[in-house]
């Protein structure tokens, strides 16, 4: 009996990035159980694991939960990392759910058809540069402190780093030329132990979407 | 000035109406502005009002608060809707983020391509009576409690009854294979502050039409 939460899906980031990201930055240890197969999933389905049927499913605490904001919420309250009233809470939340927005765009981008992907890529780059990473640029010059909100280290940071590094990966690696707070952010909290850990070579952390991972995602899914 | 928060929309259900459910549970009356012309929504923008651009937003406690599940998260911790433990607000979640991917479906259909809208219901319709409605049948089932969790009422029962009411609005006999859903239902309808929101002259809107279709594509564009 393992007593470390147990995170199943596929062996590639989608969904379940997020949360793996916010484990490791609350220096939680996790075991994986990947998804290898379309009857893996089915097994899951079968034996009543998956409460909608689907995947992020991590079992903590004696729940098996679903649902990635769920699961996220869960993770952020228990360690402390999602503000320390209503308004902070709620600022958090509107920033989280902008970088999930921008974070959706990237993810889906891969399985657009063959046509539609260099339009689909224009439209990610335009967004990210005149709807979101400018929201957070402004926040950090506002308030010239070193975390997004409450000068506390909070799951706000922990996802806004994520979208940064993914659209850097993903979309666009130098996205950030014209967000210059951005990029200094981007440094100190890359920094941060946990997630210094995180970022060497060797950890846990998937690598971008490869034609492997694409593979996998249409046999197990679709 | 009122004091009242204030809920700027189109003049129809879309993403407010989950905010506007939870609002009238709550007992919190509200005030609301209607988009009416691109002009008006430019301006919004232009007078940094809208964080990332986009409506729903509401403007409460000082905030000018967006993204749909920011707001509703908001009212439900204020209004304690939310579990009395982080297990139960765990379990809240869950039930509301199925909810919503479920109200997320309905809330798109009315802008799908004209060819594809049976498709669609009929997905829609599938998806209510083999993943979602199940689901809830037998949380009730399993407890016998009236409410989905922690034997209160909470955010998971309001947004349920709206997914509910709006999947009879597409098929009426939606919940034929449901009986615990049925009597969830007629209870949860009769809590008084869910019943005035059930009556006419509330503020809750009536099915989105091709007026409300046509009505946000202007003013937003191509969606």
């Amino acid at each position: 009996m393992a007593g470390k939460p147990r995170l199943h899906y596929y062996n590639g980031r989608g969904r379940m990035d997020t949360i793996q990201w916010l484990l490791e930055a609350a220096g939680v240890e996790y075991e994986e159980q990947f998804i290898e197969s379309k009857e893996d999933l089915e097994k899951l389905k079968k034996d009543g694991a998956l409460l909608f049927q689907q995947v992020p499913m991590v079992e903590m605490d004696g729940m098996k939960m679903v649902q990635s904001r769920a699961i996220l919420n869960y993770i952020a309250a228990k360690y402390n990392l999602c503000g320390k009233d209503l308004k902070e809470k709620a600022l958090m939340d509107m920033y989280i759910e902008g970088m999930m927005d921008l974070g959706e765009m990237i993810m889906h981008h891969p399985f657009k058809p063959a046509d539609a992907k260099e339009k689909d890529l224009a439209l990610i780059i335009e967004k990210a540069t005149t709807r979101y990473f400018p929201v957070f640029e402004k926040v950090l010059k506002d308030h010239g402190q070193d975390y997004l909100v409450g000068n506390k280290f909070s799951r706000a940071d922990v996802q806004l780093l994520e979208v940064i590094l993914m659209t850097e990966e993903e979309v666009k690696p130098d996205i950030l030329s014209k967000f210059p707070l951005l990029k200094v952010y981007k440094g100190r909290i890359s920094n941060i132990p946990m997630i210094k850990k995180f970022l060497q070579p060797g950890s846990a952390r998937k690598p971008p979407m490869d034609e492997k991972q694409f593979a996998d995602a249409i046999k197990i899914f679709y | 000035m009122s004091g009242k928060p204030r809920l700027t929309y189109f003049n129809g259900r879309g993403r407010m109406e989950s905010i506007r459910w939870l609002m009238a549970a709550a007992g919190v009356e509200f005030e609301e502005v209607f988009l009416e012309t691109r002009e008006q929504y430019l301006k919004l923008i232009k007078d940094g009002h809208l964080l990332f651009g986009q409506v729903p937003l509401v403007e409460m406690d000082g905030m000018k608060l967006v993204q749909t599940k920011a707001i509703l998260n908001y009212i439900a911790r204020k209004y304690n809707l939310l579990g009395k433990d982080l297990k139960e607000k765990a379990q809240i979640d869950m039930y509301v983020e199925g909810t919503i991917d479920l109200m997320t479906m309905i809330l798109m259909f009315p802008f799908s391509p004209p060819d594809q809208k049976e498709a669609q219901l009929a997905s829609i319709v599938e998806k209510a009576k083999t993943r979602y409605l199940p689901v809830y049948e037998k949380a009730l089932k399993q407890h016998g409690q009236n409410f989905l969790v922690g034997n209160c009422l909470s955010w998971a029962d309001i947004q349920l009854l709206e997914a509910i009411l709006t999947l009879e609005e597409k098929k009426k006999d939606i919940l034929a294979q449901f009986p615990q859903l049925q009597d969830f239902k007629a209870r949860t309808s009769n809590i008084p502050n869910i019943k005035k929101f059930l009556q006419p002259g509330s503020p809750r809107k009536p099915p989105p039409d091709d007026a409300y279709v046509a009505t946000v594509l202007k003013i937003l564009g191509p969606l």
